[in-house]
């Protein structure tokens, strides 16, 4: 294919990897810092998320990687080799556009073949692969439909298989189910995971939206201002969020402020203000003994009754009753609120009354303390 | 109170037939507004459009008055004489072969022109779709300003650039590129630059029109795709700016076939094109019919180019619109 660099294949390199990226558009006083310095490493086979609110700089990374911005600083291996100066049409990666850009002008056999064919391949094998290609994604009866003809969710599955058609070493989706209604959205998100099982390429997802990160995930980036946050499994980002940005950003949670006591490599405990002395987990290079920010996720703690199990006490304010579950909202006085989640059973009810005085106790080691 | 109840009672028990009674009624008001609103313009148009076609029509059948105007006699002398001449000593017909090469000059000329406006266009176009929303208007704005000037005006400016002591000659001599003046004035060289300059815009705004509207994620999608520039322009932009291509043709190549300013000043009056034989038979050549007749061939040859055009070119865009 004349790519470059096929034969230098070190053992198993990073599927990507980009090095002190930064990316700088405009100048002056309309000066935009994109990506500040960001070093990340992809590895083969991985399904991995870029996660962040709009803005802050995802769909940037993506487009670097895939040669459609260059960036001022830093530079991005693919497989081993520096692509940073290639254009978008001699890298091996393929884009899922999130408006999908299928051609108007084409049939959807034409779409998936499109790239084959840029690539000169010999017309039996882009009909074969073209064939594979829609019954991997399940498309076969519409093969000679115009796109305009077809709805969404099929829209989707046409760009995914132009996209996989030419097998890239590196799939980038930007967002690509932002458009779909909530149900189709979730089948997607399955179909996803199963074609990235099946083809075995890696996938780099990008997505504002947490659920479907954490759902997807082999691991996510969390982003935010043009820098990376915190890279881990989606346990790790849900469970121990290291800074106060991503256990905002991801899922719901409490702010707690405490005193570390004792810090012992990731494993220390912290003085609540109720006075209470709980096991917290550590962030890697977290600060020295003193003022801490902790986070505990609603679902790790427990409305009890106020006494010795309770590593903190407030007021009952408000019960939100979820069906399947219950949100209980407790006042702690200087703090503000702290939410519970506790599932539902059969016979809790009516067992705590707004108003009253409660306790709530932690599940141990539910406590993470934050880098800030 | 309760005439309001009966009113509201009525109303839902027949609201149906009433809600298409009045769209019914509306559509109708609709109609015979829109038939009142344009019959002015109609009335413009068969008094200044079908009505002199009409009577140029009757005039290519009648025969030549002596000092110009015809004589209301049947003739098919208009007719004959667009390809025939009949010779003045022994009354022979023979292929008229002035008619002949002017015929060809034109459509080949307003080839070349279509071409090159399309050339040069093109691009233009592309770089205007591809600036920034503000500055676009500003480009195209810039594009509009020949036709605030009067055509002869531009067409002067012109024969001022490429005559013998013009601008272009002045500087290869004094360059000591050449040593005599290179003829460009009163050549077909001359008219097709002309025709080019003054129908650039024709096609640069539909084309513009198309590209505005194309998605240039698409673009972008075709360079993922492993497609070059050159394969991306082909494959993706020309096929989806093609409508825009076809009107920005059609417009230049249309009023270039039957130009008669540029060619009369550009071509110097030996390099005819069939706008200045048509207006040479209304005015000395007093042959009214003959003028009638080439105008309608001039009209058939317009209307069948059209068609293979529309045809040929048009045909695989409206498939999916």
């Amino acid at each position: 294919m004349g790519m470059g660099g096929m034969s230098t294949r070190k053992d198993s390199p990073a599927a990507v990897e980009a090095n002190g990226v930064s990316k700088i558009f405009g100048d002056g006083s309309d000066k935009v810092v994109a990506l500040d310095d960001v070093s990340v490493t992809i590895k083969q086979n991985e399904f991995f998320t870029l996660l962040g609110p709009s803005g802050c700089g995802k769909t940037t990374l993506l487009r670097l990687i895939a040669g459609f911005d260059h960036p001022n600083n830093g530079n991005i291996l693919l497989e081993g080799d520096d692509i940073s100066g290639l254009p978008p049409y001699q890298r091996q990666v393929n884009t899922v556009f999130q408006n999908y850009a299928l051609f108007p002008h084409m049939t959807v056999a034409g779409n998936i073949a499109f790239g084959l064919e840029m690539l000169d391949k010999p017309r039996n094998e882009i009909d074969a692969t073209v064939a594979n290609m829609l019954k991997l994604v399940r498309m076969e009866e519409l093969r000679d439909r115009q796109t305009s003809q077809i709805s969404g969710g099929q829209q989707q599955r046409v760009a995914l298989a132009r996209a996989l058609a030419p097998h890239p070493k590196v799939l980038l989706l930007d967002e690509p189910l932002s458009a779909l209604d909530l149900k189709l959205r979730k089948e997607m998100q399955i179909e996803l995971k199963r074609l990235q099982n099946e083809t075995g390429i890696t996938f780099i997802f990008v997505t504002h939206d947490q659920e479907e990160a954490l759902t997807m995930s082999d691991r996510i980036a969390v982003m935010s201002n043009g820098n990376i946050l915190q890279i881990g499994s989606p346990r790790e980002i849900y469970d121990h969020p290291a800074e106060r940005f991503v256990a905002n950003f991801i899922g719901e949670t409490n702010f707690l402020t405490a005193d570390l006591v004792l810090a012992k490599n990731k494993a220390g405990k912290i003085k609540l203000s109720s006075g209470k002395t709980i096991a917290a987990t550590l962030p890697d290079n977290h600060a020295a003994n003193g003022k801490v920010t902790a986070v505990v996720r609603p679902e790790h703690a427990r409305i009890v009754k106020p006494g010795t199990s309770a590593a903190l006490e407030g007021r009952l304010d408000n019960i939100v009753y979820f069906g399947t579950d219950t949100h209980y909202h407790v006042k702690l006085g200087a703090e503000g609120d702290f939410i519970v989640r506790m599932q539902n059973s059969r016979d809790d009810a009516g067992k705590f009354a707004a108003g009253s005085k409660v306790g709530i106790a932690i599940d141990s080691n539910a406590a993470q303390v934050l880098r800030d | 109170m309760s005439t309001l109840d009966q009113l509201a009672q009525s109303e839902l028990a027949t609201g149906e037939n009433r809600a298409s009674a009045i769209a019914d009624a509306t559509h109708r008001a609709h109609v015979r507004r829109r038939l009142l609103l344009t019959t002015p313009a109609l009335i413009v148009l068969f008094c200044a459009a079908s009505g002199p076609l009409l009577i140029m029509l009757i005039y290519s059948f009648l025969s030549a008055g002596d000092y110009g105007g015809v004589e209301w006699t049947l003739s098919w002398d208009g007719w004959a004489n667009v390809f025939m001449q009949r010779d003045i000593f022994d009354g022979t017909l023979s292929i008229a072969d002035a008619h002949v090469s002017i015929l060809w000059r034109s459509v080949k000329l307003s080839l070349l022109t279509t071409f090159t406006a399309l050339v040069f266009g093109f691009p233009t176009a592309y770089f205007i779709a591809t600036r920034p929303p503000r500055t676009r208007n500003l480009w195209l704005f810039l594009i509009t300003i020949p036709f605030w000037t009067n055509l002869l005006i531009r067409t002067f400016a012109i024969m001022e650039v490429i005559r013998n002591q013009g601008v272009i000659n002045t500087i290869l001599k004094s360059l000591e590129l050449i040593d005599e003046p290179i003829q460009m004035l009163f050549t077909d060289f001359a008219i097709m630059i002309g025709m080019t300059y003054v129908y650039l815009p024709l096609m640069v705004l539909p084309i513009y029109a198309s590209m505005e509207k194309l998605d240039f994620r698409l673009v972008e999608a075709g360079y993922d795709l492993y497609a070059t520039r050159f394969r991306v322009l082909r494959r993706i932009i020309l096929p989806l700016v093609k409508p825009g291509v076809v009107a920005g043709s059609i417009l230049v190549f249309i009023p270039s076939l039957g130009a008669y300013v540029t060619p009369r000043l550009l071509g110097g009056g030996k390099n005819m094109m069939l706008g200045n034989l048509i207006e040479l038979q209304f005015g000395q050549g007093r042959n009214w019919p003959l003028g009638a007749a080439l105008s309608f061939s001039l009209l058939i040859i317009v209307m069948a180019a059209l068609l293979i055009y529309v045809r040929g070119v048009g045909k695989p865009e409206s498939g999916h619109d």
